[in-house]
């Protein structure tokens, strides 16, 4: 099965880069879209959404228990709607969580793993390939619902100021930032084109599309890979999984995306 | 009732305590600082990327933020900015613009992901349309097309064309010269490009054989 979707996944990539050439009247964005249209039936996220589903329900780690009770915002085990209110403040852990820091934490306290060990792991392996597994599902289940990120804690509130200043931070020995790229409408990077995300760039646009199945590499990623692969073009340091920047500009870009439509688990070049 | 009147004052005063204290926002100035300690707790060393690379100097800093910074910040930016530039030895400004175009079509270079020597690509194509021929450019930056040409350069050696040549220089050199919060690279100022490399690029843009300015 995933060969044949692989395959039907390649022999769309050719069509697509004929495109250009057979014609540029047409947009490169409409090219883009409607090859992701083309691939939406056969996302294979679905599989990892399989996996992810499975790995909530099992009981494991040392305490042998699911991580059905796990509360990701909205009382322990409900699923349904957490993604679109993700990050959000948790009284247990003192801290506001992204959807992948608080799986972990619910695999430290439910489970009995090492959520520090979890942390290091570097993605796509071990506990860490669990989590993004996890995130797919868990994302999947608020698919078509839209972004209402809570506001009222003073701790969600901050978060939103500290994502704001991380958001148009210059370093690196470029000068880049977040803004360099993401801070204002309809500009690309050679055909790509970069949603403005300090504000809603639209249903299923920046942070509203991820997780997301990579063509390109065959990867599932969540968003703290994808923070973590912009901080790489950014040429920046390593930024640790799950740290308060990374959480904060998921606070900051959630909120901005107020009322966005989720698409999550989506596809991606 | 004389009790009275010294417990309401007191209560009334802890709940204002208990309200100003849930309702309110550390002040700008306090979410700056925690800012900078949370962007230096929050990365790590990766292979060339060291956490060295979020210190600011004046101009990161001031250009960290929605707001331009005040008109003598950005004049300070700039005029240090153009105290950096080194002009190239023997006042040689014009390498080879197939070079050139090599170079501004790579992105790659200074990643946690590659080696040290890995040399810097120009990032050129990410951001400006430059070549009529090459379709797939960002637009971050301005259109470069037709470059030397629109600016009236048809001999670099003329004298005419030196005004054009210094300030297209000074740009690759510091982006920061004429625009402080510029996104632009500090190529050479910051190491990213040698000078033979920039000599290519200064090809590329003002040559009237270049494909830029057909």
């Amino acid at each position: 099965m995933k060969t044949t979707v692989l395959g039907c996944a390649a022999a769309v990539l050719g069509l697509a880069a004929l495109g250009p050439a057979m014609g540029q009247d047409r947009s490169a964005a409409e090219g883009i879209a409607e090859y992701r249209k083309m691939l939406e039936d056969g996302n294979p996220a679905e599989l990892y959404e399989a996996k992810g589903e499975a790995l909530w329900k099992q009981k494991r780690g040392p305490k042998n228990a699911s991580l059905e009770r796990c509360d990701l915002g909205k009382g322990p085990g409900v699923v349904k709607g957490a993604f679109v209110e993700l990050p959000r403040y948790f009284p247990d852990t003192q801290r506001v969580q992204d959807l992948e820091s608080r799986l972990v934490s619910c695999m430290e306290m439910l489970q009995g793993l090492n959520g520090a060990e979890i942390a290091k792991t570097p993605f796509g392996r071990g506990e860490m390939a669990n989590v993004t597994a996890l995130a797919t599902w868990i994302a999947a289940e608020s698919r078509g619902m839209r972004f209402n990120l809570p506001q009222s804690h003073p701790e969600e509130r901050k978060s939103y100021e500290i994502g704001k200043r991380v958001f148009f931070y210059r370093g690196g020995t470029h000068d880049f930032s977040c803004a360099a790229c993401h801070g204002e409408d309809g500009k690309r990077i050679r055909l790509q084109d970069l949603p403005n995300l300090t504000k809603n760039p639209g249903d299923g646009v920046g942070f509203a599309a991820w997780p997301a199945y990579r063509v390109s590499n065959g990867q599932m990623w969540g968003m703290q890979l994808r923070l973590n692969d912009c901080y790489r073009q950014q040429r920046f340091p390593y930024p640790h999984f799950g740290s308060d920047v990374t959480i904060a500009l998921s606070t900051y870009m959630g909120v901005n995306a107020k009322g966005a439509q989720s698409i999550a688990p989506s596809i991606k070049r | 009732m004389k009790h009275k009147h010294l417990i309401l004052p007191a209560l009334a005063v802890a709940a204002a305590a208990v309200v100003t204290g849930c309702a309110t926002m550390p002040s700008p100035a306090e979410l700056d600082r925690e800012t900078q300690a949370l962007m230096k707790a929050s990365f790590r060393d990766q292979g060339i990327a060291k956490v060295d690379r979020l210190n600011q100097d004046l101009g990161a800093a001031a250009c960290s933020s929605d707001k331009e910074p005040s008109d003598a910040v950005a004049e300070k930016i700039m005029a240090e900015a153009r105290a950096t530039v080194k002009w190239p030895a023997g006042g040689q400004y014009f390498g080879d613009w197939k070079a050139g175009e090599t170079l501004a079509q790579s992105g790659r270079g200074s990643t946690w992901t590659d080696r040290a020597d890995a040399p810097n690509g120009g990032n050129c194509y990410n951001c400006h349309q430059i070549s009529k021929q090459e379709i797939s450019f960002g637009t971050i930056g301005p259109s470069l097309y037709n470059y030397g040409k629109n600016r009236g350069v048809t001999d670099v050696m003329a004298p005419t064309a030196q005004a054009v040549i210094e300030y297209t220089w000074s740009k690759i050199y510091n982006g920061k010269t004429y625009n402080a919060c510029s996104n632009m690279p500090r190529f050479g100022h910051a190491g990213l490009l040698n000078e033979k490399q920039m000599r290519d690029l200064m090809s590329l843009l003002l040559d009237p054989k270049s494909p830029v300015n057909q």
